[in-house]
């Protein structure tokens, strides 16, 4: 009986799932103007070789502003959650070193280990490329500065606590988040400052498909580079503090 | 027009995706996720959408699994504590 009504639930959606792509419009068929408005002015107007980049972060970067300041209160969220307790610490300090003596973990494979280092050198230098050619080529800020946080997570991993802390200091990344989320609407009211509208464009544009150029787009997406890299090394920070802070005790013995 | 690359890909992506529902085990589930991830992304690659696909390369294959991963860290090793204190205290 249950598998009569499942199969005949499931021949229904696929004909009405069926019926609904007949219905589709042809794959790159596009009615609204926007886009092809875009796709004429942007690179005239912004001197923005990719316009994906100059929409997210020109004509519409009041909605990038948000989508930015999702990150960071979900970051600051999930770091409140995580944040350690008193009682946690008290405990941490009385019992907490004869606990974890019988259970110290595996010591690091060396196969780990060389695609680690191999790795970090790799994505820092791929994340820095892909934010500092957002305007240009496909890419940005966001997702070069995933890439970028992928680095310290490799270092995690394959060095010791001890230099996990050196390059990626709790201080200095909570302030970069900071920085970077404070910056984007700082060059959002220096628009209003020069008597243009809120995030629009300040800087001096250059010459297309330049690095250097693109103005308030480049500059922006340097801004979420380091606002996603550093508030994901926050959240990855949150999550594996107390481990950290037992390695780096264990490295202290 | 959808080409025969096209549909190939989408068959993958429909596969990856019931794979991942079928992964009961919340650890092998994250690196499924990713696999599918990746498997969205050469999707929109292949729709010339090359902005989306790197986004989705670095949400969908490297920061959910990640989280995941770092979640299900910290809830077992709060299990184990608690266990640890519970045998201390009989």
């Amino acid at each position: 009986m249950r598998r009569i009504l499942l199969f005949t639930g499931l021949a229904l959606l696929a004909a009405l799932l069926v019926w609904g792509m007949r219905g589709l419009p042809a794959f790159g068929s596009y009615p609204g103007p926007y886009g092809d408005v875009i796709n004429q002015v942007a690179v005239a107007e912004r001197h923005a070789t990719d316009t994906v980049s100059a929409v997210n972060f020109d004509y519409r970067a009041f909605d990038t502003l948000g989508e930015e300041f999702i990150l960071f209160t979900s970051v600051a969220g999930a770091a409140l959650l995580l944040r350690r307790e008193k009682s946690e610490e008290k405990e941490d300090e009385n019992d907490g070193e004869d606990r974890d003596r019988g259970r110290a973990p595996p010591p690091t494979s060396d196969a780990v280990r060389v695609f680690g280092v191999a790795l970090v050198g790799l994505t820092v230098g791929y994340g820095l490329y892909m934010i500092s050619h957002g305007a240009v080529s496909p890419g940005g800020g966001f997702q070069g500065g995933v890439i970028l946080a992928t680095a310290p997570l490799s270092v995690y991993l394959a060095a010791e606590a001890r230099t996990f802390e050196r390059i990626a200091p709790k201080t200095l990344t909570e302030i970069g988040e900071s920085v970077g989320a404070a910056g984007y609407v700082l060059l959002g009211l220096a628009g209003l400052v020069a008597g243009v509208t809120f995030l629009g464009n300040v800087l001096p544009l250059g010459r297309p498909g330049e690095v250097n150029g693109a103005g308030n787009i480049q500059a922006l997406n340097l801004i979420v580079g380091l606002e996603v890299a550093t508030a994901f090394v926050v959240l990855l920070t949150a999550f594996i503090e107390e481990t950290l802070r037992r390695r780096l005790r264990r490295e202290d013995r | 027009m959808i080409g025969w690359l096209q549909t190939g890909v989408l068959l993958l992506v429909a596969v990856a995706g019931a794979g991942v529902v079928r992964t009961r085990d919340p650890l092998q589930q994250s690196i499924a996720v990713s696999f599918y991830g990746l498997t969205l992304a050469l999707l929109f690659f292949l729709h010339q959408a090359p902005d989306v696909a790197l986004s989705q390369i670095v949400v969908g294959a490297v920061a959910l699994p990640l989280m995941i991963l770092l979640a299900l860290a910290k809830v077992h090793r709060q299990d184990e504590e608690r266990r640890g204190r519970e045998e201390a205290e009989r």
